[in-house]
């Protein structure tokens, strides 16, 4: 029936794809913190791995990043992305068949993944754990989701191609060019190869990978998102067209040189080093640029966030942005990183982008999409939206505020000495330290991770109200 | 040092990279120009851009991050083989914080360098030293308490599988040692690795099935004898443990015990040579001396 009426009113958009990529970012958005949520309760009772190699917590850490990542903010990046493209193209899909392509073919990366990292089949490369079947699977999807939002642009009925298809069409390039190139190796069986790299050309190589996915991945993608769902939801022009201009280019520009700030004082050469740790700096001002254009088109408009939470989402994701775009250049700098390197401020930063940032810019969309994906007025409950904003948004300060804390105790503690020139404390006295951040830590973690169970409650109860958006609410009954 | 050719390829990577955002972001600044309502003309799905220009601060930010960039690049290593003006290095850095550590704290540990090992057990700031590098190098396998664990032997215990003495101990923190006790299954058979853990067993004074032992003992002259001594006293010489004193370092039930003849067992210390310097070996050394003396 939905689909249907949406058909009435765009006759030429496939939601299909949109819709079914949009309810598998709830799904293993659950999916993916339940995980962390273990995670973060294994570290204050270590009990919980209940010796069992699977449940072990060097098995389910990958399959959290991994589900979060590319489960989660993935799927929240293919709905978007394809819903965005044909909106400002105006132009359906080249193809529904590539579409179904891509979603099923993404669903099969997941499934692939949940099986095989808790059965301790790993590259060992971080956020590219899994192994060379599925790395081919992944660039296979990868290029046919490139030539089905590439082919739509290219049939657009607009002269433009607006700033959100800039950013989604950078984050597509450069993702299939970061796995393609980090996941290289030799295969010497079904579920195990090496890397074609070695020593400190492989942590480089890793690192460019790593760090490009939070830039093109994690910022890229989610700025396209920002860039339509913002001046949407607020109803207003975005602030500086010259402004995504200069942040654009600059950003991906710059962005692909930060890595090395992730292997400060190791065998890397003092030049990648410095290098990556000036390119971190200068990145400050290109990741602002996307907040400035995000806040200021509110200008006009704030009142607007006293009523209406899925605005706040969106707003409170950007203000989560900008503080982790100005924290991530300040820890690339040497001196900071001496001290906040390997400890829990590095687990606080990611998760201030990943909660904070990420996951509410998604959060946010998605509550803007889904009643037009059901063809619904609004969500079934716009309270419940306002009540996951703030368990989301209380989850998230708690998280990074403990991980802070945290991070900065571990540094001073192991860097820390006596008159005598030894070191005041041992190692396991600083975990003995943490324990109380990871208590709050995973206070607000679970928080955080019952919020995404409101919203499904509200998305379960969406798509099943009567009324749709065609026939107004009396007439339906 | 990599080839100059790498070298320019950095650099030129590097500067047009630098030149490349300082122009975008200086083409699209129009000095002075006020905020406006004015837009661009086309609109996205009903969404339009204002034509503001860039705000100021973020303009002056971005320009200032850029001047820092180029002036860390020629303070410091980055462009290529160039190794900047302040001719500074990590490796340089990690020497000199060293030495000014050592001038520092080395002359405390130098003295008691000079003593005997028994004479710095006696001396409470050096063990208190000591208990803080035992903390931070040797706990992790031995215990907080230096009590040991499963495979890692207790120090607190005066049984030594190397010798007590103070060289030994030194020498087994220099040097390392590695434990080999090899695997008699093949040898032995199922039965035969039966009897000689009964046998080993009877020699700590545990009950066990007397004919088992009989057969072992015979075994046990055979294989054995040679590094655990007749009466299973041991050799240190090898590492090979006392059989009699009741202490087992892989557990002493008949399971673990038959386990370790059939499988055999490798233990192994690391060698701290390269790792911790002469004078903190010696202290190190003299705190796990006083482990196992200081009830005396």
């Amino acid at each position: 029936m939905s689909e249907l009426n949406s058909a009435l009113e765009h006759p030429q958009y496939n939601y299909k794809v949109v819709r079914q990529f949009a309810v598998m970012t709830v799904v293993w958005g659950i999916v993916g913190m339940l995980v962390g949520v273990l995670l973060a309760a294994q570290l204050v009772w270590p009990v919980l791995n209940f010796d069992t190699p699977w449940l072990s917590f060097g098995r389910l850490r990958p399959l959290h990043t991994n589900a979060v990542i590319f489960a989660f903010g993935g799927c929240a990046l293919f709905s978007t992305s394809l819903f965005v493209v044909q909106r400002t193209c105006q132009a359906r899909l080249i193809s529904d068949k590539l579409a179904a392509f891509v979603f099923w073919g993404w669903q099969l990366v997941i499934v692939a993944a949940v099986i095989t990292l808790p059965m301790g089949l790993t590259t060992s490369k971080e956020y590219a754990e899994l192994e060379w079947p599925i790395d081919i699977l992944i660039t296979v999807v990868w290029v046919m989701y490139a030539i089905l939002f590439f082919g739509t642009i290219m049939k657009r009925k607009t002269s433009h191609i607006y700033v959100a298809n800039w950013f989604f069409g950078a984050f597509i390039i450069t993702v299939a060019v970061l796995h393609i190139i980090n996941s290289l190796a030799v295969p010497v069986g079904m579920f195990k190869s090496y890397s074609i790299y070695a020593g400190t050309v492989d942590a480089m190589v890793q690192w460019w990978y790593g760090h490009n996915a939070v830039g093109f991945f994690l910022t890229a993608g989610f700025l396209g998102i920002m860039y339509y769902f913002v001046p949407k939801q607020a109803g207003r022009p975005v602030y500086s067209y010259r402004l995504s201009i200069v942040h654009f280019w600059a950003l991906i520009a710059v962005y692909i040189w930060a890595g090395p700030h992730h292997l400060h004082y190791t065998a890397l050469p003092d030049w990648a080093q410095s290098l990556g740790m000036i390119m971190s700096l200068i990145l400050l001002a290109p990741s602002w640029g996307g907040m400035i254009n995000g806040m200021m088109t509110l200008s006009g408009a704030w009142d607007k966030l006293r009523t209406d939470p899925i605005l706040r989402f969106l707003v409170v994701s950007l203000s989560f942005y900008g503080m982790s775009t100005f924290e991530g250049p300040m820890m690339s700098i040497k001196t900071v990183n001496a001290l906040s390197h390997y400890t829990d401020w590095t687990i606080g930063h990611v998760h201030s982008g990943a909660l904070g940032w990420v996951a509410m810019v998604s959060i946010g969309a998605l509550y803007h999409l889904l009643p037009i994906l059901f063809a619904k007025q609004q969500m079934y409950s716009i309270p419940l939206i306002n009540v996951h904003f703030w368990m989301s948004t209380i989850g998230t300060v708690l998280y990074i505020a403990s991980m802070w804390v945290n991070g900065i105790l571990q540094g001073l503690m192991w860097r820390a000495y006596n008159q005598d020139g030894t070191l005041t404390y041992s190692f396991v006295e600083s975990v003995e330290a943490s324990y109380s951040g990871y208590l709050v830590r995973l206070i607000g973690g679970l928080i955080f991770f019952a919020g995404m169970l409101v919203m499904a409650y509200n998305l379960w109860m969406t798509a099943r109200q009567p009324q749709d958006r065609s026939q107004p609410v009396p007439s339906a009954a | 040092m990599m080839s100059s050719f790498w070298s320019a390829w950095i650099i030129v990577l590097t500067v047009v990279s630098l030149a490349g955002i300082l122009w975008i972001l200086l083409a699209n600044r129009t000095a002075g120009e006020q905020e406006t309502d004015r837009t661009t003309g086309h609109a996205a799905d009903g969404i339009e851009e204002y034509d503001n220009p860039l705000p100021y601060w973020w303009f002056l930010m971005f320009l200032f991050t850029i001047i820092f960039g180029v002036g860390y690049l020629i303070a410091y290593p980055g462009m290529g083989n160039f190794k900047g003006l302040l001719g500074w290095t990590q490796i340089g850095q990690w020497e000199k914080e060293v030495a000014a550590a050592d001038e520092r704290f080395s002359g405390e540990r130098f003295a008691y360098l000079a003593m005997p090992i028994e004479e710095v057990a006696a001396v409470p700031a050096a063990m208190k030293m000591g208990q803080r590098m035992f903390a931070n190098n040797c706990a992790s396998c031995h215990g907080a308490d230096g009590k040991g664990s499963y495979g890692f032997p207790n120090l607190t215990d005066n049984d030594w599988l190397y010798g007590g003495e103070p060289d030994a101990i030194v020498a087994t923190l220099v040097h390392g040692r590695k434990a080999a006790m090899p695997a008699w299954g093949d040898v032995l058979g199922d039965e035969g690795v039966r009897n000689v853990t009964a046998y080993t067993l009877s020699l700590s004074g545990r009950n066990v099935d007397a004919e088992h032992a009989a057969a072992g003992k015979t075994q046990y002259d055979m294989f054995c004898v040679a590094c655990h001594m007749p009466s299973g006293e041991g050799n240190p010489l090898f590492g090979a443990p006392n059989l009699a004193n009741g202490i087992w370092l892989y557990g002493g039930d008949s399971m673990q015990v038959s386990h370790s003849i059939r499988a055999g067992r490798n233990g192994e210390m690391p060698a701290f040579a390269d790792l911790i310097s002469e004078d903190k070996i010696h202290i190190i050394s003299a705190y796990v001396y006083s482990l196992s003396r200081s009830t005396d």
